[in-house]
């Protein structure tokens, strides 16, 4: 049986204290902590430090919060260019982990942490989890993939350190899922929404009911979800669905969480410092106006974010939030400025695709890719137009070539999506290009 | 003695085989013979038409995508063993089959069927040193008029 999610979620855990710190004081401290963010970056990152000087900016122009406005934007195109390590502010001993996520080139994105790090990354999980109610005596699933992917690692170590018992199970093997949720009485998960609705379907199946068990608490994030999702997902299975933020370039899970009222996410402001800009101009937007926001790391040491461009689209929540928190909140993500999509937690852009075919066939074909939600679980197919180079009269020399097509995308995406080959001319051609993607996940 | 096979490229779906058969109408070329091979999600049509030229690029013109292949159109003896007689003859000296597909009529006590080899110019070897009659491409065209 459950206890009410709410009873717990409104009692005060003392490692939210940084939450409720007074408005001024937080604001001294983020203008301590960019000063010094700044410095470390301007000393020992080649990039940011010429592109400040391009600007005619040395570190001690920064004299307010509002001076963040001259610094230059940071974007994922940096990351890749200076791949590996050429963002990296620590010397490689004095970094502890790495994590990557995939990029457009096929190339990952790197990203790095010192101890520190890695610290400021467990305590805002810590705080996140305890924002949800969770704390010792909970049993925590975690069906984040672990490895370079920083869901798994990242959740783990905030639920560990919270005092919670943690099983790693990461993703994949539903049944045996199901099995642990309900043998180890499992009180909250962390999963993407959309697998977790895959879950509570198969229980059904299997004559479970999530309803009936003692998990209270879902821990969502790693994809973008809907209120009638939640709403879907809270009356079919009697949790309380929360939605937790982070990107990987930022630090992973962490920079943002819901609070009980599940009414916006507050950023962790003493640790990201977040802007909403105009994504076309740069500007910074008046508060509660909708644009892209930008976030500054401002604690971390092995690689500083300085206004990193998400690409995701929000705005700011100019009322204070009834839970008492000072820190600020965003809307819930609603779209994104570029055309990546988010595939069972993994980012994919179009262009990712184009690479995975280009590598098997030398030129691009024309292709298409179709979303779909099937059971719960997003799925992905790539149409691509058969060609006069790749046409046998041979089934099986196009059967392996569109296994090479898959390995392919496999390598590139870091996920196994489906193939099917079409009739030339058979995808919709508008104004002469082809509309890549063909989203039904919610139709 | 190689004759040219067209083929075509074909999603499984109801309603795909009919328009390169419209195509083949208007030009007034006649399909001598053909087969489908088919997988769960496509098919490949492969046929032998009376004009191959003429075909491929009116099919091409509507946006096919069609390969042409030589195949080869072996009279086989129309009686029990028939066939194991003449697949005999490829067995010892790994010469592989692709496929097979055989035209609607016979000629004198023989049926005809076309060959897909791998290596078709040792297959014609074979085929002459046993005496099988390997049909030439103008009375394949043609075939619909002669039987």
């Amino acid at each position: 049986m459950k206890e009410n999610p709410e009873a717990r979620a409104t009692a005060f855990h003392p490692a939210s204290a940084p939450d409720y710190i007074p408005a001024p004081l937080l604001r001294g401290l983020q203008l301590k902590r960019l000063q010094a963010i700044v410095r470390r970056a301007y000393e020992r990152v080649d990039l940011f430090r010429e592109r400040l000087k391009e600007r005619g900016l040395v570190p001690d122009d920064i004299q307010s919060l509002g001076d963040i406005a001259r610094l230059p934007f940071t974007v994922k195109n940096d990351l890749r260019d200076t791949y590996p390590f050429g963002l990296f502010a620590s010397p490689l001993e004095e970094i502890v982990r790495l994590h990557a996520s995939s990029g457009t080139t096929g190339k990952p994105i790197v990203v790095a942490y010192t101890k520190e790090d890695v610290e400021v990354w467990t305590s805002v999980m810590v705080r996140t989890l305890a924002s949800f109610g969770l704390g010792h005596g909970d049993v925590i699933q975690n069906s984040y993939g672990y490895g370079l992917f920083t869901g798994g690692l990242g959740a783990h170590y905030g639920a560990e350190d919270l005092g919670a018992t943690v099983i790693p199970i990461s993703g994949g093997n539903t049944d045996r899922q199901i099995m642990v949720m309900r043998d180890f009485r499992v009180t909250a998960i962390c999963s993407t929404p959309s697998y977790f609705l895959h879950l509570t379907e198969r229980a059904a199946e299997l004559g479970i009911d999530m309803r009936e068990l003692p998990v209270r608490v879902g821990v969502f994030g790693a994809e973008p979800w809907t209120d009638s999702m939640r709403r879907h997902l809270e009356a079919c299975s009697g949790i309380k669905a929360y939605d937790l933020y982070g990107l990987s370039e930022i630090v992973g899970p962490g920079v943002a969480c819901e609070c009980y009222l599940q009414d916006g996410l507050h950023f962790f402001e003493d640790h990201f410092y977040p802007e909403i800009i105009d994504p076309q101009t740069g500007d910074t937007l008046p508060d509660g106006a909708e644009g892209e926001l930008v976030l500054t790391t401002l604690s971390k040491q092995a690689m500083p974010m300085i206004r990193y461009r998400t690409r995701d689209i929000t705005a700011f929540i100019t009322a204070p939030c009834a839970c008492g928190r000072t820190h600020r909140r965003m809307r819930r993500i609603s779209r994104r400025s570029d055309d990546m999509f988010i595939i069972r937690g993994v980012n994919v852009f179009p262009s990712q695709v184009e690479t995975a075919l280009l590598q098997v066939e030398g030129t691009l074909p024309h292709y298409q890719i179709i979303l779909t939600r099937q059971k719960g679980l997003d799925e992905m197919e790539v149409q691509v137009e058969v060609t006069p180079e790749i046409f046998s009269d041979k089934i099986g020399a196009l059967e392996q070539f569109e296994a090479r097509l898959m390995d392919s995308l496999e390598c590139v995406l870091g996920i196994r999506v489906a193939v099917r080959l079409v009739e030339p001319h058979s995808i919709q051609r508008s104004e002469g290009k082809a509309k890549r993607i063909v989203d039904k996940r919610n139709s | 003695m190689k004759i040219h096979q067209l083929s075509l490229f074909l999603e499984n779906r109801p309603g795909h085989l009919i328009e390169p058969m419209r195509v083949l109408a208007r030009e007034g070329v006649d399909v001598r013979t053909l087969s489908v091979a088919d997988t769960a999600q496509f098919g490949i049509l492969r046929m032998i038409v009376s004009d191959w030229p003429k075909a491929s690029q009116a099919l091409q013109n509507a946006g096919y995508v069609v390969k042409v292949t030589e195949v080869l159109a072996v009279e086989v003896p129309d009686r029990p063993g028939g066939l194991a007689e003449v697949l005999a003859l490829f067995q010892a000296g790994s010469i592989n089959v692709e496929y097979l597909y055989a035209f609607p009529f016979g000629r004198a006590g023989k049926a005809v069927i076309i060959f897909r080899f791998d290596k078709p110019d040792e297959a014609i070897e074979r085929l002459r040193t046993a005496g099988i009659n390997v049909v030439d491409s103008v009375e394949v065209y043609n075939s619909g008029m002669t039987a």
